[in-house]
């Protein structure tokens, strides 16, 4: 009978980070410079809509989303050429009012649909992708205060997968910064 | 204080709102019991969708012989109401993109709006296409799948083009406004009560939690979009206005077609937009954020593509004059004197004359001008479609073949029907999606700028320094 002891070890709540709540914008701009000045690498922060310069406050990379974009593109202009060349020049070549088979001219329409559309898959596909979305369960969820960061709440939640994690630390640090609730998510 | 007299932006969202209130105001419209009203507009619609229904029925048993065409017009209404409601589209992608491209802030209150008309729109465009082919049970032709005759499609056509211009314009049309709605739909997710609801909107918001380092992809992503989509909507209708450009009718055979049919698609598109957005606005309470000012910039957009439209109106008289072409300046002259003159002058009217009257401020804010110009424009462009579909063909170069035009009782239950189809999604979309870009428009309130918080931690609204009228200061 080892299945119920199995079980119990995965009951145990697995702590994930601790969360942190903000007032307005600016707070959490400036708790977010200041996590990354503390040395913290794995924490996100949370709001209803973008901030602006919170790209800078959170030392974000540039996001890798324009060559996915492009190289889509490129997959999108190539494969309606290749397409369009298969099947009227090599697969079942038609004589229409002696226009030439490889009637580039006339292509340059289908190509550029083709193109926008496979890049707009690279854009939406490509951007789900890099956000690692779906993800239906998040343990963030558990908290029930943090519906409130798609209405107006604002928050900051270091991992505890980080390194330099230790809860009364980063306790201490939102506390510091003027957060009105600090709460520990378990998974 | 620069020399030049300075006029502030009006605020974007009137009242006075904070975040927590705009939520409010847009997602209690999903999570509130369905009211009466609903469900009687909701039986009106269904009622035109059931006509749709027993005309393409009707069609598809009979074939297109049931419809008004004869042996020199050979397009009638079908293409006709394709234009049509291609070009009503364009509106919501032009608002969502090339404002977006513009930095006009103001489309983030009817962004989400326009992008689901444009949806609706082009659903409806291209039940035309389909179901013209008579046979609508080898429709896959058109597509460059294997049949049993081995044989593709002629890519030199610009019927083909149209086949691929329109299903992209659909498809990135819907992830465009998709990518947009995924933020909203946690926010109804979140705010929901009823275990339906939770799991629904939790579904479609794939887990969004509004983390930063998403929203940074999320932007870049929104920002690619746009820039894809500004040259997808001028080459849809370019592509459309190819179908009739590319051939050597006279009339047709022209090279102001694609700029002037875009001009068209976008004014009759904004027309469609405000002819929704004022009734919706005073249904659901959204003055605040869909304001005067809004339909008042819109007006403006109105009166400048309509003139576009009239100045290419009239560049079509000169153009045919100026060629020499005998048959090209007849079809000019048929189309203002001939059988059709009642169709041409209720487009020039309609379309040419009746915008100009928003050069008056008084008219570009009047509510009830503005919804009736909007339905006078949208009437207008389709006699636009009608006069070009039609003359070119009913008077071709054999004057023993010309013969008039007119449609049968199944032409006019088609195009009613496709009310039935737009009015049916555009209330289910009324019901259960946020009508407003919830996001978007927190984002450019003023109290989403982390710089109005820079004195104590406390919001204070920016200031707008307003220097006094030079006229003032020289008395």
């Amino acid at each position: 009978m080892s299945a119920p002891t199995k079980k119990k070890i995965e009951e145990q709540p697995k702590l994930h980070g601790v969360l942190g709540e903000f007032r307005n914008p600016k707070a959490l701009y400036d708790v977010a410079a200041l996590t990354v000045k503390s040395g913290y690498s794995k924490f996100d922060t949370y709001s209803p809509f973008p901030i602006h310069g919170m790209d800078k406050a959170m030392n974000l990379k540039k996001s890798k989303l324009g060559w996915i974009v492009i190289l889509h593109g490129l997959i999108g202009f190539t494969g309606a050429i290749s397409m369009m060349y298969y099947m009227s020049v090599m697969d079942y070549p038609m004589n229409i009012s002696g226009k030439p088979f490889f009637n580039a001219p006339a292509w340059v329409p289908i190509t550029f649909e083709l193109t926008v559309l496979l890049s707009a898959f690279g854009a939406v596909f490509g951007m789900f992708f890099l956000n690692g979305l779906p993800k239906l369960n998040n343990p963030l969820f558990n908290v029930d205060r943090f519906k409130k960061a798609t209405d107006d709440g604002f928050f900051i939640c270091i991992e505890a997968e980080d390194s330099l994690f230790e809860t009364e630390k980063v306790k201490e640090l939102f506390k510091e910064a003027g957060a009105t609730h600090i709460e520990e998510v378990y998974d | 204080m620069s020399k030049y007299d300075y006029v502030p932006e009006p605020a974007l969202v009137k009242g006075n709102h904070d975040f927590a209130s705009l939520t409010r105001l847009v997602t209690d419209i999903n999570l509130r019991p369905t009211p009466k009203g609903w469900y009687l507009a909701m039986i009106g619609a269904n009622s035109l969708l059931a006509i749709l229904g027993i005309a393409v029925g009707y069609l598809i048993w009979e074939g297109t012989g049931i419809w008004g065409l004869n042996n020199p017009v050979g397009w009638g209404w079908a293409i006709i109401n394709f234009v049509w409601w291609v070009g009503i589209g364009h509106a919501g992608t032009l608002i969502s993109a090339v404002l977006f491209l513009f930095r006009q802030d103001w489309r983030t209150a009817i962004n989400r709006f326009a992008e689901a008309m444009t949806i609706f729109a082009v659903m409806c465009a291209g039940v035309f296409p389909a179901i013209h082919v008579g046979r609508i049970w080898v429709i896959y032709w058109v597509f460059p799948v294997p049949n049993q005759m081995a044989m593709w499609p002629n890519f030199n056509s610009p019927l083909l083009w149209d086949v691929f211009a329109v299903s992209t314009y659909f498809t990135v049309s819907f992830l465009f406004w998709y990518v947009g709605l995924v933020p909203d739909l946690a926010t109804i997710r979140d705010r929901a009560t009823d275990k339906i609801r939770k799991y629904a909107y939790g579904i479609f918001s794939l887990g969004w939690t509004g983390s930063n380092r998403h929203w940074w992809n999320y932007e870049k992503a929104y920002m690619i979009l746009a820039g894809l989509a500004t040259p997808l909507v001028l080459s849809v209708h370019t592509i459309v206005s190819f179908d009739f450009a590319v051939s050597l009718i006279p009339g047709w055979h022209t090279t102001i077609f694609p700029p002037y049919f875009v001009a068209g698609a976008i004014f009759s598109g904004f027309a469609m937009v405000l002819t929704l957005m004022i009734v919706a606005r005073k249904i659901y309470g959204m003055k605040d954020i869909m304001t005067d000012d809004h339909m008042e910039k819109m007006n403006i957009v109105i009166m400048v593509t309509g003139s576009m439209v009239g100045f290419a109106y009239m560049m079509e008289f000169f153009i045919a004059w100026y060629s020499g072409v005998e048959y090209e300046k007849a079809i000019f002259l048929l189309r203002a004197t001939g059988p059709y003159a009642w169709a041409y002058w209720a487009m020039m009217t309609c379309n040419v004359i009746s915008p100009q009257i928003f050069w008056f401020k008084k008219a570009r804010t009047s509510v009830g001008l503005t919804f009736a110009i909007s339905i006078v424009v949208n009437i207008g462009m389709w006699f636009e479609r009608m006069v070009i579909t039609v003359t070119s063909l009913a008077n071709d170069y054999l004057p023993s073949s010309w013969d008039y035009y007119s449609p049968t009782i199944w032409d006019v239950l088609t195009y009613v029907g496709t009310f039935g189809l737009f009015f049916t999604m555009f209330l289910l979309f009324l019901r259960f999606l946020p009508m407003i870009a919830l996001a978007e428009v927190k984002m450019v309130i003023p109290q989403a700028d982390p710089h109005n918080y820079d004195e104590n931690q406390d919001y204070q609204a920016p200031k707008v320094e307003i220097p006094t009228p030079k006229v003032a200061e020289a008395k």
